[in-house]
C-alpha cells in the first residue's frame, strides 16, 4: 500500500459520489429530454408523414391492367390483338444465391449478359420488397417446360403470364397502324403513374400513338393490406379496368396487301383512299418491318440492324417520306392558271424542247428534248401539257403565275400542310413562297425558282399521303377532306390539332371537268401515234375496263448538267429517279385516289402507273361496284 | 466536515435502534421491486402484441422473469461485503471465460460470443462481464482515495480496456462499447476530475476522423444508413426506415393495443427483442412511450438515491454504475429504435424478448438490493 497511514476521508468521498450522482441524474434527465423530443418529433410533429408511409407500406394499390382494345380493318380483320406471353420472373427474396440461380438459368435456356444487366437495371427500380422482377419475356413452350421441370432447384423463379400486343399481320400493317413498345425509364418520367400503373406497353407509333388513350383503357384499382412478404392479408375495396375501345380502321387488307405486292421489292409507297370520305384505304410503305419485334423488347443488334438499313425499314415514306412531286403537280398548276384567269383552255404555246427566261441563256428542259433542237412537242394547250406533260407549258405557266399566287392555290390542296387526322408521324412537306425562302435561306426568290416549281421540281416537297389527298380533292372537284385511318367513333377525330382544309370554292365547274378530262387522257388517250398517246396509256391504258384519270411524275434526285441527257441505264440505282403515279377512278364516280411512289423507280407512267393500276383494279373489282356501268 | 457529518446522518435512514424494517430482515427494496415489475407487466403486455397474442411466448418470457427475479433475491441476500471481496476472482475468471469464447466459442453470425454446452446450457461470459466490471473497479476504489490519482487511474483502464478488448475480439463491438461506458461511469463516479473528462470528449471528437479510417465496413455501413436510411431502402436501411415509420404513425395516442400495422404486418423487424419500443410507439403512441420512460426514470432515480445512501465506497460505486448503466441501456435502445444512434444490437431493458440481459439486470438490482439493506458501520 502506498499510503499505509492514510486515513481515508469517507466524507469528502460520500460529498464527491453525492455530486456526481447528482450531476450524472441531471445528465440522464436531460438525455431523456433530448429522447423525449425525437419521439416528439417523430410522433407529432411528422406524424403525418409517417402514418402516410405506413399506410403505403400496408395497403398496396394493385393496378388492374386492361386489355388494350383491338383494332381491325374495316372489313373486321384484326390488325392488332393481345395475346397471352409468359415471362420468367424473380422474387429475389425467396432466391438463397442470386448468381448461382442466375446461372441454373442460363445453363437451361439461355441468358445473355444484356439481359441480366437489364434486369439488375429493373430490380434497383423495384418498389417493395417480395416484387417479383423479369428477367427474360416471350417464354416457348419448351422453355416453360424446362423451367417447370427444375422448379425444385430455383426457388423464387417463377412464370408469369399477361397479355402483349401481337400483330397478325406482321410487316404488312406495320406502317399503317404502327406499334406498341414497352414503357421505358424516360417514358415513364413523363407518363401519367396512376393512369399507367401495371400497363408494360405504350403506343409509340401511328395509330397506337395516336388513339394512345381509347385504347389504353382505364386502369382498375384493388386496394389490399399485404403483409412486408407481400402476402395478401384482406381486399379492401376494388374498382373494375375498364377495357379499351376496339378501334375500325378505313384500311382494307387485302388492298394493302395488292398494293404491297404491287410494289413487290422496290422501296416506295403506295396510298389510297376514299375521296368522298378521306379515310385512308392502303397506307403501304416499303421495305417494312416486323412491329412484334419491338412488343416486349427489341434487342440492340436486331434494333440497330433494323435502324441503320441502307434501306430505312423503320421510315414510314408514305406519311414522312418527302420528295419533289415532279410532273404529278401539273394538273394543280393548271387550276390555279385557269382560275386564277392567266392563261384560258385556248392559250396555246409552242414547246421547242426547252424554256429559257427572258433575258437568261439559261435551258429548261422538256423531257423531250434533244440535243440540236430535235426535241419538243409542237404547239401544246393545257390539255395536251397535261395528257403529255409537257415541262415547257409548265414552265411558261409557273412565270406567269408567280410563285405566291403557285403557293396560294397549292396551299388549298393541303400542300406544304400536315392535315391527316390521325397519323402522328406524318410531315408537311414544303411549299416554297417568298416569304419562306427570305426567312429559311436568307435568299430572295429568284425567277427560276418559279420555274422548276412549275414541273414539281426545286423547293417543293410533297409526302405520297398528301398527294393522295390532292388527288382526291380533283376527283372532288374542290370538296375538302381530312385523311384518316380511323373509320368509326368519329368523336376521336374531333380533337386532332392538324390544319382542316377548306374546300376549294373559287374553282368553277368546268375547270374540274377540263382538268379531269386532261388527267383521263394521261391514261385513256392511245393509238394515236407517238406525241399524241396519254403518258400512261401504253402502261396501263390499253386494257383499262373503267375511266381513270392520272397522272405521272418523276422526280429527279441528282441534278443533270446542262446539255446533258438523262440516262437511267448509267445512273447508280439510288440516283436513278423516283417514279411517281396519282389517279382516281372511277372518273364518273370517284370512290378512290390513290399516290405511288417508286424510289428510284425511274420513269413514272413507266413504273409506278402499273401499281396504281393493280390498286385501283383490285378495289374496284372488289367493291361490289357496277363495273360495267363505268366500262366503255 | 462536522457540517457534513449533521447533513448526511438523517439522511441515511440509518437507524441506531437496533429494530430493523421489513426491508432490512427481507433483504428486499419494495419501490425498487415494484418499480422493476409494473415495468415488466408493461412489457409483457408490449410483448403479447408483438408476438401477435403468442400466449407461448409470453409465458415463456414470464418464467423468465420469474427465474430472475429468484436471482434477484438471491443475490440480494448476500452481503456487499461478500461482492467486495470476491470481485477480484470474478474478474479473473470472466477474463478467462472470455479468452475461452475467443478460442473455442460457439459461432453466431460471424461471431463468437457463447460458450456453449449443448443440451446443458449456453452461456455469454460478455454478459456477467456487464456486472463484474463495475465490481472490479469498485473493489479497486474502495479502499485508495478519492478522486482517484493518475496512477490508480491507469490500472482501472487496464482494468476496463482488457475486457473490452476481448469482447470486441469476438467481436461484438456493441457489448464492448457498453461495457467500457460502464467502466467509465465507475470512474465518473469515483471523481474523475472533470478536465480528464472534457479532454477526452475534445481527443474523441479530434479522432473521430481516424476511428472512421479503422471502422470495418459493416461499422461504417452503419454509420451510414443511419444519416440517410434511403441510400439501401429494402436492405441496411429497412430496420430503421420501418422502425421510424412505425413509432412516427403512432401519433400521440397510438393506433391502439394489438392494432399496430407496422409489427403485425411484419414491416417492423426484431419487434419483440430490439425494436420492441416501436411496437409500443406505434399501438400507445407518445404517450405511452413517456409513461415507459418515467418509470425507467422513477427506477434509476431510486437505484441513484440507493446509491447516495449506500455507507461505503465500494457499494456507492456499484450501485451508482448499476443504476446509471441501466439508463446507458435505456438511452442506447432507444436512440437506435428512433434513427438518432447507428443500429447496435441493445435490448430494451425489461421490456425486449429474452432472458439473458434480464437476468443480468434483475441480478444487478439484487446488488442494488443488498447494498441498501445489509448495513454495516465502516467509521
Amino acid at each position: 500500500m502506498p499510503e499505509p497511514l492514510a486515513l481515508k476521508d469517507h466524507s469528502g468521498e460520500s460529498q464527491i459520489f453525492f455530486e456526481r450522482a447528482v450531476a450524472g441524474f441531471a445528465l440522464l434527465v436531460l438525455l431523456t429530454l433530448f429522447l423525449v423530443a425525437r419521439l416528439f418529433y417523430l410522433q407529432i410533429v411528422r406524424h403525418d408523414v409517417y402514418s402516410t408511409l405506413s399506410d403505403k407500406n400496408r395497403i398496396q394499390v394493385q393496378s388492374l391492367a386492361p386489355t388494350r382494345g383491338l383494332i381491325y380493318d374495316r372489313n373486321g380483320e384484326l390488325l392488332a390483338d393481345n395475346i397471352p406471353s409468359y415471362s420468367l420472373t424473380i422474387t429475389v427474396e425467396r432466391v438463397k444465391d442470386l448468381d448461382k440461380t442466375l446461372e441454373k438459368i442460363k445453363s437451361l435456356i439461355g441468358l445473355s449478359a444484356d439481359d441480366i444487366e437489364a434486369f439488375k437495371r429493373r430490380l434497383k427500380r423495384r418498389q417493395r420488397p417480395f416484387e417479383s422482377v423479369p428477367i427474360l419475356f416471350k417464354l416457348t413452350q419448351a422453355e416453360i417446360a424446362k423451367i417447370g421441370v427444375n422448379e425444385y432447384a430455383l426457388p423464387g423463379v417463377q412464370v408469369e403470364a399477361s397479355l402483349v400486343r401481337h400483330y397478325p399481320k406482321g410487316k404488312l400493317m406495320a406502317h399503317a397502324v404502327g406499334s406498341v413498345r414497352r414503357i421505358n425509364e424516360e417514358d415513364a418520367r413523363k407518363l401519367d403513374p396512376v393512369a399507367y400503373s401495371g400497363i408494360d406497353d405504350i403506343g409509340k407509333i401511328g395509330v397506337e400513338k395516336y388513339y394512345e388513350t381509347a385504347l389504353l383503357g382505364k386502369v382498375g384499382y384493388e386496394r389490399v393490406e399485404t403483409d412486408a412478404r407481400g402476402k395478401i392479408m384482406q381486399v379492401l375495396d376494388s374498382t373494375k379496368p375498364i377495357p379499351g375501345k376496339n378501334l375500325v380502321l378505313t384500311v382494307d387488307t387485302s388492298l394493302q396487301q395488292v398494293a404491297s405486292d404491287a410494289l413487290g421489292d422496290r422501296r416506295g409507297a403506295v396510298v389510297a383512299l376514299n375521296p368522298r370520305t378521306g379515310g385512308i384505304l392502303a397506307l403501304v410503305s416499303k421495305p417494312s418491318y416486323d412491329p412484334n419485334l419491338f412488343v416486349t423488347g427489341i434487342d440492340y443488334k436486331t434494333y440497330s440492324s433494323l435502324r441503320d438499313s441502307p434501306n430505312t425499314p423503320l421510315f414510314n415514306r408514305a406519311i414522312q417520306g418527302q420528295y419533289e412531286p415532279g410532273s404529278t403537280i401539273k394538273p394543280f398548276m393548271g387550276i390555279a392558271g385557269l382560275a386564277s384567269g392567266v392563261i384560258n383552255p385556248e392559250y396555246t404555246i409552242h414547246d421547242p424542247g426547252y424554256f429559257k427566261l427572258p433575258g437568261s441563256d439559261r435551258l429548261y428542259r422538256d423531257w423531250s428534248w434533244a440535243p440540236g433542237g430535235y426535241g419538243g412537242q409542237g404547239d401544246v394547250d393545257l390539255e395536251k401539257a397535261i395528257y403529255r406533260s409537257v415541262n415547257v407549258y409548265f414552265y411558261n405557266l409557273a412565270v406567269k403565275l408567280g410563285i405566291d399566287r403557285i403557293h396560294d392555290y397549292l396551299k388549298e390542296f393541303g400542300f406544304g400542310q400536315d392535315t391527316v387526322l390521325d397519323l402522328p408521324e406524318a410531315r408537311a412537306g414544303l411549299l416554297p413562297s417568298k416569304a419562306w425562302k427570305r426567312k429559311a435561306r436568307g435568299e430572295p426568290w429568284y425567277p427560276g425558282d418559279t420555274v422548276n416549281v412549275g414541273i414539281g421540281q426545286g423547293n417543293i416537297l410533297v409526302t405520297p399521303l398528301q398527294l393522295a389527298t390532292a388527288v382526291a380533292m380533283i376527283a372532288n372537284r374542290g370538296k375538302a377532306i381530312a385523311p384518316h385511318m380511323l373509320k368509326t367513333g368519329s368523336e376521336l377525330l374531333e380533337d386532332s390539332s392538324v390544319t382542316r382544309l377548306k374546300d376549294v370554292d373559287r374553282v368553277p365547274g368546268w375547270i374540274w371537268d377540263l382538268i379531269t378530262k386532261a388527267m383521263m387522257e394521261v391514261v385513256h388517250r392511245g393509238n394515236m401515234g407517238y406525241g399524241e398517246n396519254g403518258t400512261a396509256w401504253a402502261y396501263i391504258g390499253r386494257d383499262i375496263p373503267y375511266h381513270m384519270a392520272g397522272k405521272s411524275g418523276t422526280a429527279q434526285v441528282v441534278g443533270i448538267a446542262q446539255g446533258e441527257e438523262y440516262n437511267g441505264a448509267d445512273l447508280d440505282e439510288r440516283n436513278r429517279k423516283h417514279a411517281w403515279f396519282v389517279a382516281f377512278a372511277p372518273v364518273e364516280k370517284p370512290v378512290i385516289a390513290v399516290a405511288v411512289l417508286v424510289e428510284n423507280g425511274g420513269g413514272g407512267s413507266e413504273y409506278a402507273a402499273p401499281v396504281a393500276r393493280k390498286v385501283i383494279d383490285h378495289y374496284l373489282l372488289d367493291e361490289d361496284l357496277d363495273v360495267a356501268a363505268v366500262k366503255r | 466536515m462536522s457540517r457534513d457529518f449533521v447533513r448526511r446522518l438523517p439522511g441515511t435512514g440509518y437507524s441506531y435502534s437496533g429494530r430493523r424494517t421489513l426491508s432490512e430482515v427481507l433483504h428486499l427494496d419494495f419501490p425498487m421491486i415494484f418499480l422493476t415489475l409494473i415495468i415488466c407487466g408493461y412489457g409483457l403486455v408490449i410483448l403479447y402484441s408483438a408476438v401477435d397474442k403468442n400466449v407461448a411466448m409470453v409465458v415463456s418470457q414470464s418464467i423468465k422473469i420469474g427465474i430472475s427475479f429468484s436471482a434477484l433475491i438471491v443475490m440480494a441476500q448476500i452481503s456487499p461485503i461478500v461482492y467486495l471481496r470476491l470481485a477480484p476472482w470474478l474478474y479473473l475468471i470472466s477474463l478467462a471465460l472470455l479468452v475461452v469464447v475467443l478460442l473455442m466459442g460457439y459461432q453466431v453470425n460471424g461471431s463468437k460470443r457463447w460458450i456453449r454446452i449443448p443440451g446443458v446450457f449456453n452461456f455469454q461470459p460478455s454478459e456477467v462481464m456487464k456486472l463484474v466490471l463495475p465490481m472490479i473497479l469498485a473493489w479497486y476504489f474502495h479502499d485508495r482515495h478519492l478522486p482517484p490519482k493518475p496512477k490508480h487511474l491507469f490500472w482501472a483502464a487496464v482494468m476496463i480496456a482488457l475486457p473490452v478488448l476481448l469482447i470486441a475480439r469476438q467481436p461484438d463491438l456493441g457489448t464492448a462499447l457498453l461495457i467500457g461506458a460502464s467502466g467509465l461511469l465507475v470512474l465518473l463516479l469515483a471523481g474523475l476530475p472533470w478536465s480528464y473528462v472534457f479532454t477526452a470528449i475534445g481527443l474523441g471528437l479530434v479522432s473521430a476522423p481516424a476511428l472512421w479510417l479503422v471502422m470495418r465496413d459493416y461499422q461504417q455501413q452503419r454509420i451510414l444508413t443511419l444519416l440517410d436510411p434511403e441510400r439501401d431502402p429494402l436492405g441496411a436501411g429497412w430496420n430503421i426506415i420501418q422502425s421510424k415509420t412505425a413509432i412516427g404513425s403512432g401519433g400521440l395516442f397510438g393506433k391502439g393495443l394489438f392494432l399496430g400495422t407496422q409489427s403485425h404486418l411484419d414491416f417492423l423487424p426484431e419487434s419483440q427483442t430490439d425494436f420492441i419500443i416501436a411496437v409500443m410507439a406505434e399501438e400507445l403512441g407518445f404517450i405511452g412511450v413517456i409513461g415507459l420512460l418515467i418509470l425507467y426514470l422513477l427506477l434509476i432515480g431510486r437505484g441513484v438515491m440507493i446509491s447516495v445512501q449506500a455507507q461505503d465506497t465500494f457499494g456507492r460505486l456499484l450501485g451508482g454504475t448499476i443504476s446509471f448503466t441501466f439508463f446507458v441501456y435505456v438511452f442506447v435502445n432507444i436512440g437506435m429504435v428512433s434513427g438518432i444512434l447507428p443500429v447496435v444490437g441493445v435490448p430494451l431493458p425489461l421490456v425486449s424478448y429474452g432472458g439473458t440481459s434480464m437476468l443480468t439486470l434483475f441480478a444487478g438490482f439484487g446488488m442494488l438490493m443488498s447494498i441498501h439493506t445489509h448495513r454495516r458501520i465502516t467509521l
